[in-house]
């Protein structure tokens, strides 16, 4: 507002606060990409979502509950999230108890910016970098890692190789998970890390001065305490895992292979919006799965919500 | 009590073998899990030093028996014909255009960058420093665009983009992020909540209106922060790969390299791709960010830790 010189005996609150006809220079450019690319588009997104949307110039008829009762029986949606959630599982297990180890390693052994640099840089890498360089990394032919499995003495305990990860139907998730493992453990551990930094050192120097040893101090002081920042981390990465696509598109869908493939065996939630958004043309339908997925993930935050206030009260 | 603790600090420390060993597995464990990280990216380099016939030939040793800087050159668009062939062992190979995708890739991550970092800062200013009917809700509303995930706005934004005549251009790629994020705004107004108010007031009281208090207060104050917030949208902007796919499925003149080297994929064959290629255009790739990473690695660690804090 001009007022600013001609209130200098004016409390200072009225000359900062502004009020709509500065605020809304400065919201102006937000308020137009916020409108446009979020708000509308969610709304809409729910209103697709009882359409027939094509991208073909059909502007879309209102058929109601139409789509939901076709997704109800629908077996490849119940296949697709029944995938999601085994790669959820697989990724987030595997991702956390890492990224834990590597925190509490950390913590413990050293403060080297370096170290914690290094861990995150594969979380830096585009996606389809990413996909590329383990797609080589696992290739049934002439993969390192199967060199590497080869090599070691195991004597086929896990079956005969070379494994084919990327055309075997029972392997394709696993591998999938295991590379965004390698991705966002570090990420995750960092997020791991600054958590523990808030534990009090004096509360180890106390554990090891009762002869606790350092197996016993994870198991007592540093789990409970960490607890609140692990169930952070966790609405966190199990949201994001949920909507895995990127490398599942390039993996799978390289060397003729199809995306979501072998047999959709990969083909994940996202993949699947994407397919009957794209390749069948049918946004209609694609908004519904959507608006479901939505709905799932908001549960999995609020329950995820709900186990974080559990925790709380632990360091006081 | 204390003769308690002195028996168990003794009993600590006739452990203290056990213990040191304790520590030197896990060191192990830690620098196995740090080469881990770095493994790949080296495998993929030393690949893309080698001519796709040596690899069939039993590659897999550590270091490249012959180092050629063949298929680079062929990726950057510098081989003849002749050498192509000697490269990939094939008369017609899949081909993959690296400067143009990588200037693809600099225009939209750039343009989002400045975009979004000057609104969302602009926005986060309003939401940290004035006072304005319905300013929380405001935000509040604001912060539930954290929650959609963005394959439910993707298929509007596709047909609004669509609507405006902007599929297979710039303004399509970049429209949906130049003007804000939900979590710029919020990451911004944390940091503007936290500066001191009194050089605002001083500069108040010298006349100044909102505007200059935001760039000549405000925004120097904040520079670290903006470019902290800039690095992380750099990087967003540059690995956004699904959002593109569906704005320029095949337009190679707009198309970023994470579009670009997915399509290459898909054209390999089933049988013998062109690995050294592949690899090539993936270390070609992983470059900038690998730059990225050396100039502020250290930042992102500083600003991921916060958000861990928090």
């Amino acid at each position: 507002m001009t007022a600013a010189t001609t209130t200098k005996q004016a409390s200072n609150k009225t000359n900062l606060s502004g009020g709509w006809p500065v605020a809304f220079w400065f919201l102006l450019p937000s308020l137009i990409g916020f409108t446009l690319f979020f708000f509308v588009p969610t709304l809409r997104g729910f209103y697709l979502s009882f359409t027939d949307w094509n991208l073909l110039g059909n502007e879309g008829e209102f058929i109601g509950l139409e789509n939901y009762r076709t997704l109800a029986g629908d077996d490849n949606f119940y296949d697709s999230m029944l995938t999601t959630l085994w790669y959820v599982v697989l990724n987030i297990g595997s991702q956390t108890i890492l990224a834990i180890m590597i925190a509490v390693m950390m913590d413990r052994l050293t403060k080297s910016t370096t170290i914690r640099s290094i861990l995150l840089l594969p979380w830096l890498m585009p996606n389809v970098v990413v996909a590329l360089l383990w797609l080589w990394m696992l290739d049934g032919n002439f993969g390192v890692v199967n060199a590497f499995i080869d090599w070691l003495p195991l004597g086929g305990l896990f079956g005969d190789g070379p494994f084919r990860f990327f055309q075997d139907v029972g392997k394709v998730i696993p591998a999938i998970a295991a590379i965004n493992t390698w991705k966002f453990t570090g990420y995750t551990a960092l997020l791991i890390f600054a958590g523990l930094q808030t534990i009090p050192k004096s509360v180890y120097e106390a554990g090891a001065m009762d002869g606790a040893t350092e197996l016993q101090m994870f198991r007592n002081i540093t789990l409970p305490l960490m607890r609140p920042v692990l169930a952070l981390v966790l609405v966190l990465t199990i949201v994001g895992s949920f909507q895995v696509f990127d490398i599942v598109q390039v993996a799978t869908g390289g060397f003729g292979g199809q995306p979501g493939g072998p047999v959709n065996a990969s083909r994940v939630i996202y993949l699947y919006i994407f397919q009957n958004a794209i390749n069948f043309n049918d946004l209609g339908y694609a908004a519904a799965i959507s608006v479901v997925l939505v709905i799932i993930l908001l549960g999995v935050t609020a329950l995820q919500m709900r186990l974080l206030r559990a925790g709380e009260s632990d360091l006081a | 009590m204390s003769t308690t603790s002195a028996g168990m600090a003794g009993a600590g420390a006739g452990g203290s073998i056990g213990a040191r060993m304790g520590r030197g597995a896990a060191w192990g464990i830690l620098l196995a899990i740090v080469a881990i990280s770095i493994f790949p990216f080296y495998w993929a380099l030393r690949t893309g030093l080698t001519r796709n016939v040596d690899l069939f030939g039993g590659g897999q040793q550590l270091l490249p028996g012959d180092a050629t800087g063949l298929n680079f050159k062929r990726v950057l668009g510098l081989a003849s014909d002749a050498e192509i062939q000697e490269a990939t062992g094939r008369e017609n190979s899949a081909s993959f255009n690296y400067v143009l995708a990588l200037r693809n890739s600099i225009i939209i991550a750039t343009i989002v960058t400045v975009g979004q970092v000057f609104f969302s800062a602009m926005a986060a200013y309003a939401f940290a420093r004035l006072e304005f009917k319905g300013r929380d809700k405001l935000f509040f509303l604001y912060l539930t665009g954290l929650m959609i995930p963005p394959i439910f706005t993707l298929i509007p934004n596709l047909i609004l983009i669509k609507n405006f005549g902007w599929l297979n251009s710039f303004p399509g790629m970049v429209a949906p992020y130049f003007l804000m994020t939900p979590f710029a705004v919020f990451f911004l107004r944390q940091f503007f909540l936290g500066i001191n108010r009194s050089l605002e007031e001083a500069a108040i009281i010298d006349g100044a209106n909102h505007f200059t208090i935001f760039r000549k207060v405000i925004l120097p104050i904040a520079t670290p922060q903006m470019v902290t917030l800039a690095v992380l949208t750099y990087v967003t902007s540059w690995n956004e790969f699904l959002w593109p796919l569906v704005v320029a499925p095949t337009d190679e003149n707009v198309q970023p390299l994470t579009v670009a080297l997915g399509a290459f994929t898909q054209q390999q064959p089933g049988t013998s791709p062109d690995w050294s290629g592949l690899m090539t255009g993936t270390v070609l790739a992983a470059l900038p960010m690998l730059l990225l990473f050396m100039a502020f690695g250290r930042r992102l660690v500083d600003s991921i830790q916060f958000s861990g804090i928090k």
